[in-house]
């Protein structure tokens, strides 16, 4: 256990207090005992506590096999140093930076977070992050009905199904109107027709769900002169080290996950979630905020600020419910971009680039297995496969290799369709197992037929 | 001074980190690239001299004390982070069929049963992010709840003037109109003012227990059968859990709703704020409500993602979970058993009454009952006598090392000082922390202006936080920009 009192010092304290016993202090009062007993298994010791949960994490096969899944979260290489550097214990166990003579260390790495952010979107302020790629969508979303007095949004049916769920159920809340964006045949938003009457934003994910690469500065253009915002998610943030950021295609407004920056993809979290936005709408901006300041003595400091914002201050008022940040995920994401360097970064996309074209034309290679799209891509990419995605991701498991997500787990219409990510951890090697295990399984399918 | 990131390394430095692939020209149309992403090329030795030199600029649970009210800053055990560093975990996709992910579902399903059982709820739901997500995520419950009874002229909620400042924030998220309720001269919510508030329009009252001055609510009983009476649900803050863990059960008080910190309670590590995590419980009657997916085991003890949750209110965010943040709770769960937690919260409750018995020697305590986990005092005689305030001790604290008690809240005190010590100090920490305080007002008596100059031996001293706000709201000095730090100098 982790308490440190002894009998002794438990009487000798009991009796400063003026309580007869720990009991009297600390029961709640009459009628609210404890009368069934808990159904939590009696304590382990810590050595049988670590042999149990070590069972658990053995048990999750999936964490050893080859993975072709994207979707939103990406298994990339993480470089040591980085979570070595951010998860020190002085990073770890230090709480929110409130008091600025105590917290220089994270405070400064959150305005190293929030620079990263903007060098990267091409935007002028970033917040210091929100819980995930999704809540960060929303709180995009909630910054534009601020911005625009609007409460419709025309979002894409090419964004994250699941970022598009979490938007909707924030939107029955709070009296959001979401009207879908169709999807062409190539993959891509359709943006045609006069759907942006009326709109807070244009909602649009690049690289989208399917992997197309959209043409953001089209939904801008149509966006801006309708009145509306565009706001760009980014569900790959490893695609902004070689793609045209946000800014330059012309978003207001850039959201989305950094977890591709050293995050381990850890069964959905924690990861980082990241708003950027244009110097217009920097009071819009959801949670915590560092500023540049001095201390007395003419030192360089930072403080977190606009806090006028925020919850505690302004509490019913507030821009946002929003009390943490993502500190330890967003440093890991820090420490990750510093290791890496603009080289680094520009190698590991291109890698991706490369690797996924090279797994791409493994699987085009296969009798009856086609690109479902035409449109460019980063990572991640569509195959139009011969028979339901969905059987042949059942039967790729028994050659121990996690084929993809068949997307009609979220497009039930779509049951030829598999999505596929290469990263740059993708191998030859994976590629041509993933390759004759396609093979092998299709050819049976012929045979039995 | 550390220099930003942004002021080292070179062209010319760095590595690949990967084999040659070639140039994005050769994959992708010139028109959809950038050019190389302008971001500093540093050596990895860079980056480690950096990084390290920041920490040595943190206060943290592992070196400083942190009597910091409400917001339990126990020790956190590393066995949880080895837990959570298993790559049975950190490789696992959330995508991953849940045959091949049994192991982290039935995890997740364990700890939705211990939660269940130690605060008297039905279910749990483990998606929410933080507190203040699960806070959100119980009001959306609560609408969508009213809604579909037809009763969605149900719009009011109630919230003690000592609340956290999200519970109002939330509430408000969802359209709620955010009605305060006063406080006794005791320090309890007025039982008789809440029943004054309830009309047909009550939705949810939403209450903290032991509430923000560490008291506990001896009528929280009636208030729970006032609401309901009303037809409103019963919310509870699970911000102050650790005082009742394995001692009593929010649901025995009639609550419907709650949500729990993970990171206080469950000592996840507060990682210099976030990420962390904030389960959702449920009655019976809320249950049908919760976000999706919950976790479910069949018959054959096989383990699934449930979406099949009759009313539920969608998901809150994408995946399932803070899995990792998860994990580490459970291991802090299991290491301890029901026993052992209920334990800690006994001494979570001796340390802050000890705190208050010596505290009050030095320090007006204005609640001066039995605390539970946490309890207040205030400077204001201090600082009418001396000038000396609240702000001016915390600052002291830090500069012998002590992390300062939350500030200046709950409103209800003025000069308020808000102390938790929590279980994991020791009587040697708590009698230092008293001779350090008992110094400083000593101090503030023979020389005022000697604190208000305080911290000198932190990092940096007192920051100018108005400079800050008011380059801020023009959108300035919130990141790094060349030559941007030698302008300001100037023109300030």
């Amino acid at each position: 256990m982790y308490t440190p009192h002894t009998p002794d010092e438990i009487a000798a304290m009991l009796a400063a207090v003026g309580a007869p016993s720990l009991e009297a202090l600390s029961d709640p009062p009459k009628g609210l005992e404890i009368r069934t007993p808990f159904d939590v298994a009696a304590a382990l010791p810590e050595a049988e506590a670590f042999a149990d949960i070590a069972r658990m994490a053995e048990a999750n096969g999936a964490s050893r096999m080859i993975s072709f899944l994207g979707a939103g979260a990406y298994r990339h290489y993480r470089p040591p140093a980085a979570a070595w550097f951010a998860t020190r214990s002085e990073f770890l166990t230090a709480y929110t930076p409130y008091q600025a003579e105590a917290s220089q260390g994270s405070l400064q790495a959150i305005f190293e977070w929030q620079t990263y952010m903007c060098l990267l979107t091409g935007m002028d302020v970033s917040n210091a992050s929100v819980y995930d790629g999704s809540t960060a969508m929303v709180e995009g979303a909630i910054m534009a009905t601020h911005a625009t007095e609007k409460r419709r949004f025309g979002v894409s049916r090419a964004v994250h199904p699941l970022y598009r769920s979490v938007l909707q159920t924030y939107a029955e809340g709070m009296g959001l109107e979401i009207v879908e964006l169709p999807v062409d045949g190539d993959g891509r938003t359709q943006l045609t027709g006069d759907r942006a009457g009326d709109l807070a934003a244009v909602i649009v994910q690049s690289p989208n769900f399917f992997g197309c690469i959209e043409d953001v500065a089209a939904a801008a253009a149509l966006a801006h002169a309708k009145g509306a915002l565009l706001i760009q998610v980014i569900a790959e943030a490893l695609s902004l080290g070689v793609l045209k950021s946000p800014r330059e295609l012309g978003a207001d407004i850039a959201v989305g996950e950094a977890q591709s920056f050293g995050m381990p993809i850890g069964y959905g979290g924690p990861y980082a979630g990241f708003v950027a936005t244009r110097r217009e709408h920097v009071r819009r901006l959801p949670g915590r905020l560092v500023g540049e300041t001095r201390d007395v003595d003419g030192r360089r400091a930072y403080v977190l600020t606009l806090q006028g914002r925020e919850q505690h201050i302004r509490r019913e008022l507030a821009t946002s419910n929003i009390c943490t940040n993502q500190a330890l995920c967003a440093l890991i994401a820090t420490a990750y971009l510093a290791t890496v360097g603009a080289r680094g970064l520009r190698a590991i996309a291109t890698a991706n680039l490369a690797r996924a074209r090279m797994l791409a034309g493994r699987i085009a290679s296969i009798s009856g297995f086609s690109p479902a799209h035409r449109a460019p891509f980063f990572n991640e990419f569509t195959v139009r496969t011969p028979e339901p995605a969905a059987d042949l991701v059942r039967r790729l498991e028994r050659h121990g290799i996690l084929a993809g997500v068949p997307v009609s787990r979220y497009y039930p219409d779509l049951t030829h369709d598999l999505l596929v990510c290469a990263t740059e951890t993708t191998t030859d090697a994976d590629a041509d197992r993933f390759a004759q295990a396609l093979r092998e399984e299709v050819a049976h399918a012929v045979a039995a037929v | 001074m550390p220099s930003l990131l942004f002021e080292l390394g070179a062209r010319g430095r760095g590595s690949d980190f990967v084999s040659d692939a070639g140039r994005p020209e050769q994959f992708l149309d010139r028109d959809v690239l950038r050019d190389a992403p302008p971001i500093p090329d540093l050596t990895e030795l860079e980056v480690a001299r950096h990084f390290t030199e920041l920490s040595h600029r943190n206060f943290n649970v592992d070196a400083n004390f942190y009597p910091l009210g409400s917001c339990t800053m126990k020790y956190n055990p590393k066995v949880d982070e080895a837990v959570a560093n298993f790559p049975g975990f950190t490789e696992l996709h959330p995508l991953a069929p849940d045959d091949q992910a049994q192991g982290a579902l039935e995890l997740l399903w364990r700890m939705e049963r211990a939660l269940s059982s130690l605060f008297g709820m039905t279910r749990f739901s483990l998606m929410p992010a933080a507190g203040a997500h699960g806070e959100l995520t119980a009001m959306l419950m609560a609408k969508k709840y009213f809604k579909l009874r037809g009763e969605s002229e149900r719009v009011t909620c109630i919230v003690p003037d000592t609340a956290h400042g999200t519970n109002p924030a939330s509430a408000a998220m969802v359209g709620f109109r955010v009605v305060a309720v006063p406080s006794t001269p005791r320090g309890h919510t007025d039982l008789k003012a809440l029943q004054n508030r309830l009309d047909g329009s009550i939705a949810v009252c939403m209450m903290t227990n032991p509430n923000t001055l560490g008291l506990f609510e001896d009528d929280i009983v009636e208030m729970t059968r006032a609401v309901h009476a009303a037809g409103g649900l019963m919310y509870y803050d699970g911000a102050n859990a650790n005082a009742i863990v394995g001692l009593c059960r929010p649901g025995d008080m009639g609550f419907d709703l709650m949500h729990l910190n993970l990171h206080k309670t469950f000592s996840v590590p507060h990682g210099g704020g976030g990420p962390g995590s904030g389960p959702v419980g449920a009655s019976k009657r809320l249950s049908a409500y919760l976000p999706v997916p919950l976790v479910s085991r069949d018959a054959g003890g096989v383990f699934r993602l449930d979406s099949g949750v009759e009313h539920s209110v969608g998901a809150v965010r994408a995946f399932w979970s803070h899995f990792l943040a998860v994990v580490r709770a459970y291991a802090y769960v299991i290491v301890h058993g029901a026993p052992g937690l209920a334990q800690n919260s006994r001494l979570a409750v001796l340390n802050a009454n000890y705190l208050r018995a010596k505290v009050k020697e030095i320090l007006t305590v204005p609640y001066d009952d039995a605390c539970r986990h946490e309890f207040v005092c205030s400077a204001e005689a201090l600082k009418k006598a001396t000038g000396v305030r609240a702000l001016d001790l915390a600052k002291g604290l830090l500069d012998a090392g002590i992390h300062a008690p939350t500030m200046y809240w709950p409103h209800v005190v003025p000069e308020c000082l808000m102390i938790e010590p929590t279980e994991t100090e020791t009587k040697a920490t708590l009698d230092g922390f008293v001779e350090t305080l008992r110094e400083l007002v000593d101090l503030a008596r023979r020389d005022p202006e000697a604190v208000k100059a305080l911290p000198r031996r932190t990092p940096v001293r007192r920051v100018d936080e108005a400079q800050a706000g008011r380059l801020a709201n023009k959108g300035i000095g919130l990141r790094w920009e060349p030559g941007a730090q030698a302008e300001r100098s100037e023109s300030s």
